[in-house]
């Protein structure tokens, strides 16, 4: 099944100060004991300002304006066209707008029982998709005849539903097709409805398509810098288009203004990207860190690298797929909800195999290290295998619920639904990790055993316990980062083995002191990979990164956050 | 002197002799059973059978090479067929020169896919390797030489354990990324092939597949006599001592970074020797033998055999690599779970492979005939 993207407008003006990044500019003050609810914070805050983006206003349909528009072929004389104007500026539908520009140009052809055309070069169009019709019925067409007391009425309609509707995003949206046109001919629409709007962002947007008409029209030099000026705060690729378009005609000093705008336009812009940039960066930095956070608990716990881990993955994705066909199979109304069911399944199934995992091979090998990274070896051939043959070699298809799919704009940057929920989800199972580990007794308990595991053992705690809860905790937590990861990669047998070694380097770079190294050491392998793309390739970014971990273990061979204290050594 | 000095040292245990013994029958009989015994006859070996075996026998060295710094130096090594293929592309480079005019565009000097990607002239690092003594040195040294790079600054960081085996397996994984582009020169994912001849023998020939199995045999005991040698010297016990205890024999006064680095070298370059001999009997390079997993299996074939006897990784990597032509020709789904499921039968009820095992039922013989013959003298007295 595929989903189009929908692009929801975000409303300028919040952009510079959104609660996310000023929760982070509270973290980076707060002290090492308040990061946890420093963070918890941001990402309450972040959860509302998704909830805010999601409110949009809804639209009469297509059909009931269609309905209207046919009421043009059966009206009779000026008075009966302009009720059915009234009509269509009532809906306040901006699907009607095609139709009114085109009975105000006179393109309007009709014919008795409903049949309405927009006759372009010859050509007749739908009136509201604009799109040719085939085999249009063109015999005994009439045009619908106006007059100007009537084009008033029109235009007065059309600013209605575009400057003047009452939904935010449609005004928004029509002050910047104007911005980008320089239509000389919005000027006093635009004017009467820049008297009239009350929201300070689309005011500044009304504002700026003011300067663009402007910049093009207006014979004040004076009009013309301070339009300059305006177009300038934008800063965005379409008003570097047309400060490109203004300084290639202009000249003397008017000019040489435009030129510096241009330049930090483009100053503006560069930032963007590189904002950007950071914004793909800790996009794939959650998905390492999602990888490697259960890796690095059972590492720090245990000291065994489990080579199965991609597996627990690859299962929890692939319990998200069997989720999703039992709901399409027997509830399909629930498919919205098919992730957050797939979650509890994903852990419970991952964990499952790991305990079973731990209690009848690992637990056999402890103190031999490297046997076990052998052992879990031979355990992830026996699950991709298993996987193969019950679901096949092909990659499944497992879909992503309406709120994971489509992007939205932040200022000049593009951000995917998907990516935004993982990285909340993978700051989400950080904050909750954290907790586990911090604020209860099996935290306590698997902290003790991490530091000493024979004091831990004389004081009582059932370190085998610890031992195979800890190790359902990982792989349980690496089933949920699947659930995440089938959202934006495909689901197939070789899934886990994509992220081992990725996982593996996260882990060793961060170290096992604690979460912090495996969370820094994921967004800075993130970043840095996607900073080194544009210059090296993708291909050679990854190598350099590689080799840039290999030199940094010779530096600091424990990780950046290395455990402390004499039971490194054991 | 020396020299005889070194071949009774190596020679010094059994399993070692028996092992030379065997391996010496095979080359001498593998081309008698395909050559003097007519076709029909339930002992002629079918020709397609010599360069499969001599694929397995590149295993085993590459195995042995392994069981030098795993067994003995306690170097888990993810990497080693790094160093296998590095051999391999030295060779296959020769190899591709070789083809001079013959290829499908005719030119004399670039291979085929360089002309494919526009090369205007032959990268310097292919420079003299139309020569087989530079490739052969070649086939060593760059083997050696990164182990030594690498070894020498993991080593002397004191990168140890799990951390070690991480950033071999990063290794292997950068240089796989980095062959698989096409502007290294390499051939990008599709490899070295298309070979033509070899010293002048024709590659695909039956008599040349025949010299380079028997070529393999003879490096494979050469490589044992001398990894034997090497255990069985006063630097293998040392070798033996930072396996077990390096903060000890460090503070005796012994070097450790210096004796594993020693090991990890020497390693290395008999992997490439054995990635040398590999290629022309396959008739491919690719970027694919990188892939971390065939390092991994590697570390089966020893384990499978018994780490640390030298030996055992031999036998190991013959039989499970017979296994898996077996399994892929007659249940193909299986073979990864019976791989998978050899890796943890071994890890827990063989820690010590077949030959451990076979060392273990002797041991506990020779304990059951001693406490015999103790309460028999019991019984007398």
């Amino acid at each position: 099944m595929t989903h189009e993207i929908v692009h929801r407008p975000y409303p300028r003006g919040r952009n510079r100060n959104s609660p996310r990044t000023r929760a982070v500019a509270i973290e980076g003050r707060c002290g090492e004991g308040r990061r946890v609810q420093a963070l918890m914070a941001a990402f309450c805050a972040f959860l509302v300002f998704l909830f805010l983006m999601f409110a949009n206003a809804a639209h009469a349909d297509e059909a009931s304006v269609r309905a209207i528009i046919s009421k043009f072929a059966d009206a009779e004389g000026f008075s009966q066209v302009e009720k059915v104007i009234d009509e269509l500026a009532a809906t306040g539908d901006p699907l009607a707008v095609r139709t009114l520009n085109a009975l105000n140009d006179g393109k309007l052809q009709v014919k008795r029982g409903g049949t309405v055309y927009i006759e372009e070069n010859g050509k007749f169009l739908d009136p509201i998709t604009g799109e040719p019709v085939d085999g249009a019925d063109t015999s005994g067409l009439d045009k619908v005849k106006i007059k100007n007391s009537l084009r008033r009425t029109i235009s007065a309609a059309l600013s209605g539903m575009t400057l003047m509707a009452k939904d935010p995003a449609i005004r928004s949206q029509a002050a910047s097709t104007i911005f980008d046109s320089s239509d000389a001919s919005q000027l006093e629409a635009l004017e009467k409805a820049l008297a009239a709007e009350t929201v300070p962002s689309i005011r500044e947007q009304m504002e700026e398509a003011k300067a663009s008409i402007q910049l093009f029209n207006s014979n004040d030099p004076a009009e013309v810098s301070t339009a300059l000026g305006t177009i300038k705060a934008r800063g965005n690729r379409a008003a570097l288009a047309l400060l490109s378009k203004y300084a290639a005609s202009a000249d003397g000093e008017l000019k040489e203004q435009a030129d510096a705008a241009i330049s930090s336009v483009e100053e503006t812009l560069s930032m963007w990207e590189a904002g950007q940039n950071v914004w793909y960066g800790i996009s794939l930095g959650s998905v390492l860190f999602l990888a490697a956070i259960g890796l690095a608990i059972t590492f720090g716990v245990m000291g065994v690298i489990n080579m199965a881990h991609g597996e627990m993955v690859m299962l929890g994705a692939y319990t998200t797929f069997v989720v999703q066909e039992l709901i399409r199979t027997s509830a399909p109304g629930l498919f919205e909800y098919s992730l957050l069911i797939a979650l509890p399944m994903a852990f419970l199934v991952a964990g499952g195999v790991g305990l079973l995992m731990e209690r009848s091979i690992i637990r056999f090998l402890y103190g031999r290290p490297l046997e076990t990274l052998l052992a879990t070896w031979g355990v992830s051939l026996i699950l991709q295998q298993a996987v193969r043959t019950i679901f096949g070699p092909t990659n499944r298809e497992v879909g992503n619920p309406d709120w994971m799919s489509g992007a939205f704009t932040l200022g000049e940057m593009s951000l995917t639904w998907n990516r935004v929920w993982i990285v909340c989800f993978s700051l989400a199972m950080f904050v909750a990790l954290q907790f586990v580990l911090k604020k209860t007794y099996f935290g306590l308990q698997m902290r003790a055993v991490t530091q000493n595991r024979r004091m831990a053992s004389s004081m009582a705690i059932r370190t085998p316990w610890v031992d195979a809860m800890t190790f359902a905790l990982g792989s349980g937590i690496a089933g949920l980062a699947g659930v995440a990861l089938s959202q934006i990669d495909n689901v197939s047998p070789n899934l886990g083995q994509s992220y081992i070694i990725d996982s593996f380097m996260v882990v060793v770079f961060g170290g096992v002191g604690n979460l912090w190294g495996t969370l820094i050491g994921a967004f800075t392998l993130g970043i840095a990979n996607k900073f080194l793309e544009p210059y090296a390739g993708a291909v050679l970014g990854k190598i350099l990164v590689l080799v840039f971990i290999i030199l940094f273990i010779q530096r600091r061979p424990r990780g950046l956050f290395a455990q402390k204290g004499r039971a490194v050594e054991a | 002197m020396i020299f005889g000095h070194f071949l009774k040292q190596g020679l010094a245990s059994r399993y070692v002799q028996v092992a030379v013994l065997i391996l010496l029958a095979v080359a001498v009989m593998v081309p008698v059973l395909n050559l003097a015994v007519p076709p029909g006859n339930p002992f002629h070996l079918p020709d397609h059978w010599v360069p499969l075996l001599g694929k397995y026998l590149c295993y085993a060295m590459l195995a042995l090479a392994l069981d030098l710094v795993w067994g003995f130096c306690g170097i888990l090594s993810l990497g080693h067929a790094a160093f296998f293929a590095l051999g391999g592309y030295a060779m296959g480079m020769y190899l591709m020169r070789q083809i001079g005019s013959r290829g499908v565009y005719g030119n004399p000097v670039l291979p085929d896919f360089m002309v494919f990607l526009n090369y205007k002239e032959l990268p310097w690092f292919w420079y003299g390797f139309d020569n087989f003594w530079f490739a052969a040195l070649m086939v060593v040294a760059v083997p050696s030489l990164l182990a030594f790079v690498f070894g020498w600054l993991a080593f002397r960081s004191r990168v140890a354990g799990v951390y070690l085996s991480i950033i071999t397996q990063a290794m292997t994984y950068a240089l796989l990324l980095a062959f698989f582009r096409n502007d290294m020169g390499f051939g990008g994912n599709n490899g070295l092939t298309d070979f033509k001849e070899i010293i002048g023998f024709d590659v695909s020939a039956g008599s040349t597949r025949l010299g380079l199995f028997v070529a393999t045999a003879l490096f494979l005991i050469a490589s044992l006599v001398i990894i034997s040698s090497v255990v069985a010297s006063k630097y293998g016990k040392i070798l033996v001592a930072v396996r077990d205890a390096e903060p000890r024999t460090r503070f005796i006064g012994y070097r450790p970074e210096n004796v594993k680095l020693f090991a990890f070298v020497l390693s290395a370059a008999i992997a490439g020797i054995a990635g040398a001999l590999y290629v022309p009997q396959v008739g491919i390079i690719n970027p694919g033998e990188f892939a971390p997993a065939n390092s991994i299996e590697v570390v089966v074939w020893t384990a499978v055999g018994g780490r640390g006897t030298l030996v055992g990784p031999i036998l190991g990597a013959i039989l499970v690599n017979a296994g898996k032509s077996w399994f892929t020709g007659v249940l193909p789904e299986f073979w990864l779970f019976a791989l998978g499921g050899l890796f943890i039968f071994v890890t827990l009820f063989l820690p010590k492979g077949i030959l451990g095992l076979i060392g273990q039922v002797k041991a506990s013989a020779r304990a059951r005939r001693e406490k015999r013959a103790a309460e028999q003298q019991v019984l007398a007295e």
